[in-house]
């Protein structure tokens, strides 16, 4: 039986750290950080885990020590935000051309300056290419259920890549809402034990991690990890359906709400996607087909899938919370188009920045971007491609 | 979204009216509704006016935005009313709920021409008596309860008896007191 509870997204993540107690966190313990290791941190004191917990200087110590923990052979997890994910970043590209499946939660922030402490996606889009795997989750029961995947995903050998757990700061981090918790054996069933086939402890089979890697060898090795992130999708959906058989709840690559008959969509990440799918609730009770699509898995991106899904629609609104600063449209956007590039012709797409550094997301935003995406349909005529959603100009 | 009950909660930084709300969604929750408990995080000060909101209901809410059209508001401390428009986007059918010593009618003159129910309880009497300090939250959650009819009055007091007995596990002395001050507010509410 699962266990009802109520929680924070944070607490959420921090039961599920504890629920697999790995063998190192390393983290930064304040902010820009989360309260994820402060929470963790209590169960390493209590007792509760067998964790050793490396409280570092910095965000970039946090992650070259859970990269040299990895490399050394230990399941290891961190959690930052923001400022913090971008202190990480010469550490995220070396963790992931390393192999190793560091799990790493995510609490979506706003990158400073302007100093924000607030929700936006500008965190971990800036390390979308980063050669990790992206998770990103609506509610904090996503954002528990996709931590205990992500270390599935990630040990899974025809993967090796560390993964991003992200979901959304303060809306999904601080709020307390319902959820359903695992039992910590089937949580500890459902991981296994960390059996690395290679690592720098084995002293029988003795390997190098990071030498030079020059002219000779580095493309081959960048293939190789391109090839990992291309083999995630099939992982990621594997790990899918033990999870639903364990819960009951289910995974994809992403969510599909009201798509079967859908003229027009939008299709957005995180925790907007609910507040959103109560006014397709609400246009679906005037008649109107409206649908969307909200993305688990950004990295790898499903293009195939996510075509297919939107196939149908005459009119595509792509919601991003960060810019891209282009001058063309944001991440999400770009993806999306150059998918549907040379597979469907005939939709028509839009873009709308919205939320940044916080801004509240009503359901009448959203309602807005249904109403566009209408006009779109019934005139055939796109005025703006590249737009912003509730921003005073 | 008419089952779904939406609180917006109006205090200033230590007042604990974040933690007000996070008890009322426990309180809540432990009779078998969905919650949502959430505060508006701004710059963290003592004294600063700050923002928590409540949705509780029998399905699942999806809708993650603020709350600007809520069906109960409550006022931890009355000195926002003026500087903080209170009663914005409240609903006529709603209530407002205010701690002070004054009389609801009191209190209508300086809320803008609001229709709605106006509830008044003191809870800084209430809570000295009871707590020797000045907490407004207890008496300020049992008031909320009071109005909204959101749960059982008697489920209620039993729950946070269980619920103070775990939060306050290393005080136990401060567990009485603190459900005096709520079985107090529930009887002393104003207005209703």
């Amino acid at each position: 039986m699962a266990i009802r509870d109520r929680l924070s997204g944070n607490e959420a993540v921090a039961v599920a750290m504890k629920q697999v107690n790995p063998d190192v966190v390393a983290a930064f313990p304040i902010t820009p950080s989360t309260e994820i290791p402060q929470y963790f941190s209590s169960f390493v004191a209590d007792g509760k885990v067998d964790t050793e917990f490396v409280p570092v200087e910095s965000e970039h110590s946090a992650m070259s020590a859970c990269i040299g923990a990895q490399a050394a052979g230990a399941r290891t997890m961190t959690a930052t935000s923001a400022n913090g994910l971008a202190l990480m970043w010469e550490m995220l590209y070396i963790a992931a051309s390393c192999k190793l499946p560091i799990a790493l939660s995510v609490v979506n922030r706003a990158l400073s300056g302007p100093i924000n402490i607030h929700n936006d996606h500008s965190d971990s889009m800036g390390a979308r290419d980063s050669g990790w795997v992206q998770l990103y989750g609506e509610t904090n029961q996503e954002a528990y259920d996709n931590l205990i995947q992500a270390v599935k995903i990630g040990e899974h050998p025809d993967v090796l890549l560390p993964v991003m757990n992200c979901y959304d700061g303060f809306i999904t981090s601080h709020a307390v809402e319902n959820i359903e918790l695992i039992e910590d054996e089937k949580v500890k069933a459902f991981v296994g034990d960390y059996k690395p086939e290679h690592y720098l402890n084995d002293k029988e089979n003795p390997i190098a991690v990071g030498p030079l890697d020059l002219q000779n060898h580095y493309f081959e090795h960048k293939r190789q990890q391109a090839e990992s992130m291309m083999k995630a999708k099939k992982v990621i959906l594997e790990v899918a359906e033990e999870f639903e058989k364990l819960t009951g709840r289910k995974y994809g690559l992403f969510e599909e709400y009201k798509m079967e008959d859908a003229e027009v969509a939008i299709v957005v990440i995180n925790s907007t996607a609910g507040t959103a799918k109560y006014v397709v609730d609400q246009l679906r009770e005037k008649g109107v087909k409206a649908g969307l699509i909200k993305i688990r898995v950004y990295r790898p991106f499903p293009v195939d899938e996510i075509t297919a899904a939107l196939s149908k629609c005459k009119a595509i609104a792509v919601m991003d919370k960060a810019d891209s600063f282009n001058a063309a449209g944001g991440p999400l956007f770009t993806d999306i188009t150059s998918a549907l590039y040379g597979r469907v012709d005939g939709i028509k797409v839009i873009n709308y920045i919205y939320g940044l550094g916080g801004r509240d997301v009503r359901t009448d935003d959203i309602a807005f971007v249904y109403d566009a995406l209408l006009e779109i349909v019934k005139t055939g005529e796109i005025k703006s491609v590249y737009n912003y959603l509730g921003v005073r100009e | 979204m008419s089952k779904v009950v939406e609180i917006r909660w109006h205090g200033r930084g230590g007042q604990g009216a974040k933690t007000a709300s996070l008890l009322l969604a426990d309180a809540a929750f432990n009779t078998g509704k969905y919650i949502q408990g959430f505060p508006e995080y701004g710059p963290e000060r003592m004294g600063a006016p700050i923002t928590a909101y409540n949705r509780i209901s029998d399905e699942r809410v999806t809708v993650h935005s603020n709350i600007y059209e809520p069906n109960y508001v409550v006022v931890v401390d009355e000195t926002l009313i003026g500087s903080v428009d209170v009663t914005a986007g409240l609903q006529e059918n709603g209530a407002i709920i205010v701690n002070t010593q004054k009389s609801p009618e009191q209190i209508r003159e300086k809320l803008n021409g609001y229709q709605g129910k106006i509830c008044t309880v003191d809870a800084r009497t209430i809570s000295i008596d009871a707590l020797g300090k000045y907490f407004p939250n207890t008496p300020m959650l049992a008031a909320v309860v009071k109005v909204s009819r959101i749960m059982d009055e008697n489920a209620f007091v039993k729950d946070m008896e269980e619920s103070f007995a775990h939060k306050f596990a290393s005080k136990p002395q401060v567990i009485e007191g603190n459900m005096q001050a709520l079985k107090r507010a529930l009887t002393e509410v104003k207005g209703l």
